[in-house]
């Protein structure tokens, strides 16, 4: 079967992506839990320990507060309440910890710093798997052992209002309810009335026994204008108001109670300085956590500085203090000064009772448990305990027993902390299985790729698809038979879970058929390869020798693929880029140089020589402009990277250094950033209408201003007329005028390519279509985009156009190379917009411009749009490039096939380092984030390449 | 082409190597608390000043491009100016490069200014001494097969290996190993200096290597 290249490297891709899909299911693996089935209440407490004396005390322990308060803060940054914004904004929360009778701590947050997987971490105490950011759009009911279901086992009543997420995690768990959506992120007081409208009433009337409220508000103020926004202080305030009033009530009615209340203060997650959270720098993984109760010391005064703990203790804390079982699944260690002004028995039987939950743990999850240090440090001090419960049974209470018992206690809270970071390093298991058959076809679809591509880069660029060779049938069934053995092999004898195992036969068979085919299809690819070889080799052809170019543009790609096994070159992999970016202007104007120089000594035989005829058949003057124009043109591009490079703090180790678009946005400066977004707007105009119909130069212009106008409606940026107009709406209507132009020039763009198709000839429409995509493109982008990054937007069509002018057209660079050019390029901004390899740097607030409500798949389209799009962007450019150039009539078919290799390259590498680096520290933190960000790209590849294919054949049909 | 010239270039090079050593080792007898890190910018500016002592009188001992007519025209000290004001030139101009690259644009910059100074005496000194302020002559060498002797050679290669030592020493930048030479533009000096180094053996080695193959137009 005969295939054009871009169409084979379509289909590749597209096989690719499953493969990668299949990996990625294998590699996030489902948190390990407790196997003891939950639910179950029948297991009895431990009881304490006695060393031969009969001590009686087998029963929990009575609860130590009478009522819970907890005020979950979404986004509650640890300096928002011990820092300065702290002391400024929440005086009450403030002189609490300072002088009440409180207990505070820095809680640190596992990533990813998500609000769902936090709010389980809190719960049940357990560490949810990466895997829980994808699923924290719908969350599905929690499964696991958690505060909230021993509390309603026990009886108790909780109430909950704010986030909804609770209400779906834990559904039917709560006597009365009212769950906010979070979805809206540019509301920030409606969601936090909702939730304390219900206050008053709820604490006057006290029928409960456990009180929950999420605010979400904080949280979204950081989404929407970071943590350095005005809005946070006003925020901060309201929230100390609802803590004093939640305080003021409890204490007033403690009186008629026997035992005190408990009001708990934490936060799920931090805010970067950029506002977001999900990764795990320093301020997204801290935050506050507060005890208040009347049972506390109260303290002398004084400023002292909060221990860091984990977010899990909290599970464990809660627990004892309402005189419930520990959740089975949870990895915390209660928090000792909590209890520590209860009777030394009391004390020691907490930490007993703590100790043996984590112990176990332990012994269902590590094999070898008993050579564990902690375990040995667990039975040691439960001896210790048997031994001192038995003196103290002896010789009732003493100050010698008190401080034996306080050594115990020490004993204890090692052999609490040692068990604790056990069970939380305890390496998640991978579904190997999976990641191995993902992985062998990734790498069967490079090898063949890599295979045809001497074959589909000729001038023909056609190949033969070697699928259905005979001569391989043998080993094509071989191969099928030998996989499903494996197969039956794999899923009867491994225990734990497996997702291929537990996809049906036919699916996981349609999966072995398609590993061998392509194993069948890369080995037939090999021997022709070796006999194309033996041919080539005796006419001895000299090989065309590699320019400077086309090695730095090899060795570039390939370098960078490798680099990713560096954590380092991960978090900063916008280094990297730049870098490559630079240096590829500066070879191009040396190159340019080059070629000027050899076309002034005149030497006729140049690649090089349309140059020489354009430059000479112009008249003098404007010839040396021109030149001068061309020789000048890289280094534009350079200042322009340069530019654009201080605009967007990424990465890690330098994200926190100033930047100009953190000056551009902070409120004093919105009249500079509404001079440069018209002005981006401006060029944006300027640089798109060139290749547009008129009607569509018209909607353009049109919609630009619209993008400007919707700005203004959500208050970003100003009208010079109304300087200071305060009104900010979401901004529906304009949105969405500027979305009915981006649908109207996205259609004639499709009608004039539809239409050069059926006329057959017109070539200029179908440049002139494609231009249109893109200027739809483009426009979408403008909205998208927020209003410091149109430069990046402006920027990127400037240099697109001048690299088009100035430098591939003069210099006739091959298709190959222009396209790898444009990976390059499209990568480097895809950094410029300010992305970065880390959750948290996408703009979720791109997923509801032009929306009331949220809406999945929309919402979802956009977001990935706005993260994407410079990528996208230079892709467009590239067919457009490529098919307006008249003499290529197999270039696109080329662009295909390099844009399908590069991609798949780097995901196969990245899979294959990611596999090996499996149980490496920043697994979670660094490498996962990258891989979902590489998967997502893959499928960006596969749908440039399916664009690709059809330009191509939409031009072949119309040659 | 002789044996000996190679010979000649071989002990040429060495020396300049020797005055970047001696530079390393030699102030630490003058000055407390010298150290090639902690005191990089003393450090920065000896090897300089050093290795441009040498070239100068290396270049004026050996005399290599005697046989290259020489315009004789322009008085001896307008040419000194003007290869004066070609060696600042370069130095801007490898500093505008550099921050093109993302060195900072206004903090460190003595730090960067310094490297520039560095990379032009690695680079654009020896070809001044050897080739005068004559951009037609430049060019020619660093045009495809320009060269025109084994000096003119050497040339070529030093200075593309001293440059490529700056480029490879960014690498470690990002990495987070917490070095004090990781630390702009400590890395990148270093594999200039490295870079400037290995030039200086490898290129007597890869003339002697192809000497069959190496012909030069004048000699």
């Amino acid at each position: 079967m005969r295939l054009g290249a871009g169409t084979f490297a379509a289909c590749c891709v597209a096989i690719e992506v499953l493969g990668v899909a299949i990996f990625l299911r294998g590699f996030f693996p489902v948190p390990v839990r407790s196997s003891a089935g939950t639910g179950q209440q029948s297991e009895l407490p431990a009881p304490e320990p006695s060393a031969g004396a009969t001590s009686n005390w087998t029963k929990l322990p009575p609860p130590l507060f009478s009522k819970v308060v907890i005020v979950l803060i979404d986004a509650l940054r640890d300096d928002f309440v011990f820092g300065p914004k702290g002391m400024k904004f929440m005086p009450y929360t403030t002189y609490l910890v300072e002088k009440g009778a409180s207990h505070s701590f820095v809680a640190e947050a596992k990533p990813p710093t998500v609000t769902m997987p936090r709010i389980k971490a809190l719960m049940t105490g357990s560490l949810p798997g990466f895997i829980d950011i994808v699923r924290n759009l719908d969350s599905p009911v929690l499964l696991e052992d958690s505060v909230i279901r021993q509390a309603k086992a026990a009886g108790k009543r909780i109430v909950f209002y704010g986030d909804e997420t609770w209400v779906k995690l834990f559904p039917k768990h709560f006597a009365e309810y009212d769950g906010t959506t979070s979805f809206f992120v540019s509301d920030y007081t409606e969601v936090d009335n909702n939730v304390t409208r219900h206050l008053d009433q709820v604490l006057k009337r006290g029928d409960w026994d456990m009180l929950i409220l999420h605010y979400l508000g904080l949280d979204h103020i950081g989404h929407v204008s970071g943590p350095n926004s005005p809005l946070i202080g006003h925020k901060l305030r309201e929230m100390d108001g609802v803590l004093m009033k939640i305080h003021t009530s409890l204490l007033s009615q403690e009186k008629e109670r026997a035992l005190p209340s408990l009001l708990v203060l934490c936060g799920d997650h931090g805010m970067s300085d950029t506002g977001s959270h999900g990764a795990s720098s320093m301020e997204e993984v801290s935050t506050p956590l507060i005890f208040i109760s009347s049972a506390f010391e109260r303290k002398p005064g004084g400023i002292r500085h909060p221990v860091r703990v984990q977010q899990t203790d909290l599970a464990a804390t809660l627990a004892i203090g309402l005189g419930l079982p520990i959740p089975k699944d949870s990895v915390g260690s209660l928090l000792f000064p909590v209890v520590e002004r209860r009777p030394m028995r009391e004390q020691l039987r907490f930490l007993h009772l703590n100790t043996v939950q984590l112990s176990k743990l332990l012994q269902e999850n590590v094999a070898t448990y008993e050579k564990e240090p902690a375990f040995e440090q667990f039975k040691m001090s439960e001896r210790l305990h048997g031994n001192w419960v038995r003196l103290y049974l002896e010789e009732g209470r003493s100050d010698v027993i008190l401080g034996l018992g306080t050594k115990v206690v020490k004993q204890y809270l090692e052999a609490l902390k040692t068990l604790s970071t056990a069970l939380s390093t305890q390496g998640a298991q991978y579904d190997v299985y999976s990641m191995a058959m993902g992985t062998a076809m990734v790498l069967e679809v490079l090898a063949l790729l890599l295979l045809s591509t001497p074959q589909a880069l000729r001038p023909q660029a056609e190949l033969q698809v070697p699928l259905l060779s005979p001569a391989f049938s043998l080993l094509f069934y071989l191969g099928f038979l030998a996989l499903s053995a494996v197969h039956v092999v794999v899923c009867t004898s491994v225990e734990n879970s497996c997702y291929l195992c537990s996809l049906s036969w036919l699916a996981a068979g349609g999966v072995m058929l398609l590993v061998s085919a392509l194993l069948c299809a890369a080995m037939s690819a090999l021997v022709k390869a070796c006999q194309a070889g033996d041919l080539r080799k005796h006419p001895a052809r000299p090989r065309p020798r590699w320019s400077e170019l086309e090695l730095l543009l090899l060795l570039g790609t390939l370098g960078h693929m490798l680099s990713l096994g560096a954590s380092s070159f991960v978090e900063e992999e916008h280094q990297t880029w730049y870098f490559l970016v630079n240096t590829l202007c500066l070879a191009l104007s040396q190159q340019m140089h080059r070629s000027f120089l050899e076309d002034d000594q005149a030497v006729p035989t140049l690649p090089t020589a349309d140059v020489a005829c354009k430059v000479q058949a112009r008249p003098v003057l404007p010839g040396d402009l021109r030149k001068w124009t061309v020789l000048a043109s890289p280094w534009l591009v350079l200042v322009c990277c340069r530019m654009l490079r201080s605009l967007n703090q990424t990465g890690v180790q330098w994200a926190h250094r100033p930047d100009l678009g953190h000056w551009l946005t902070s409120s004093d400066h919105k009249a500079e950033l509404s001079a440069l977004a018209a002005l981006s707007l401006l060029v944006i105009f300027l640089l798109t209408q060139r290749g547009c119909s008129p009607v569509s130069k018209g909607a353009l212009a049109l919609g630009l201003l619209g993008v400007y106008c919707y700005r203004v409606a959500v208050g970003n940026l100003l009208f010079p007329w109304r300087p200071d107009s305060r009104a900010i709406s979401k901004g529906i209507i304009e949105a969405r005028f500027v979305y009915v132009f981006v649908l109207g020039i996205l259609f004639t763009g499709t009608k004039d390519l539809l239409r050069s198709q059926v006329l057959a000839a017109e070539h200029k429409i179908k440049t002139m279509g494609l231009w249109e995509i893109f200027s739809g493109l483009i426009l979408l982008a403008a909205l998208l985009f927020r209003p410091h990054n149109l430069p990046v937007l402006a920027l990127s069509l400037l240099t697109q156009a001048v690299l088009a002018n100035f430098v591939w057209k003069p210099l006739g660079h091959s298709a190959v190379e222009v396209t790898v050019m444009h990976y390059w390029f499209g990568q480097a901004f895809f950094y410029f917009q300010g992305n970065s390899n880390n959750i948290a740097t996408v703009d979720i607030s791109t997923g509801f411009v032009g929306f009331d409500s949220y809406a999945e798949a929309p919402a979802v389209l956009l977001t990935a749009f706005g993260t994407f799009a410079g990528p996208l962007l230079w892709a467009s450019h590239l067919v457009h490039f490529l098919s307006s150039e008249a003499s290529s009539g197999t270039a696109l078919g080329h662009a295909g096939f390099c844009y399908a290799l590069a991609g798949s390259a780097s995901a196969a590498i990245y899979l294959v380092l990611v596999t090996a680096l499996r149980y490496h520290l920043f697994i979670w933190s660094v490498f996962s984030p990258k891989l979902l960000y590489e998967g997502a790209r893959l499928l960006l590849t596969a749908a440039v390449c399916a664009f690709c294919s059809a330009m191509d054949h939409t031009g072949t049909s119309g040659a | 082409m002789k044996d000996t010239d190679i010979k000649r270039l071989l002990y040429a090079h060495l020396l300049c190597i020797f005055s970047i050593i001696l530079s390393t080792f030699v102030p630490s007898f003058f000055l407390e608390n010298f150290s090639v890190l902690k005191t990089h910018l003393t450090w920065l500016c000896i090897c300089s000043v050093l290795v441009t002592v040498f070239n100068l009188v290396l270049y004026l001992v050996v005399k290599p491009n005697t046989s290259s007519k020489r315009s004789s025209s322009s008085p001896k000290v307008a040419r000194f100016l003007k290869c004066c004001i070609y060696f600042l030139m370069s130095c801007f101009s490898f500093h505008i490069i550099f921050v093109l690259y993302g060195a900072p644009l206004i903090e460190l910059v003595l730090e960067t200014f310094l490297f520039a100074v560095i990379l032009s005496t690695f680079t654009t000194l020896p070809c001044l001494c050897l080739l005068g302020p004559n951009l037609k002559a430049w060019l020619r060498v660093f045009s495809r097969n320009g060269v025109s002797s084994i000096w003119e050679n050497s040339l070529q290669i030093t200075t593309i290996s001293s440059c490529m030592g700056a480029w490879l020493g960014a690498f470690p930048i990002p990495l987070d190993w917490e070095r004090p030479w990781q630390v702009w533009p400590i890395s990148c000096t270093l594999g200039a200096t490295f870079g400037y180094m290995a030039g200086l053996i490898i290129s007597p080695l890869w003339i002697y290597w192809n000497r069959k193959r190496l012909t030069y137009k004048n000699n």
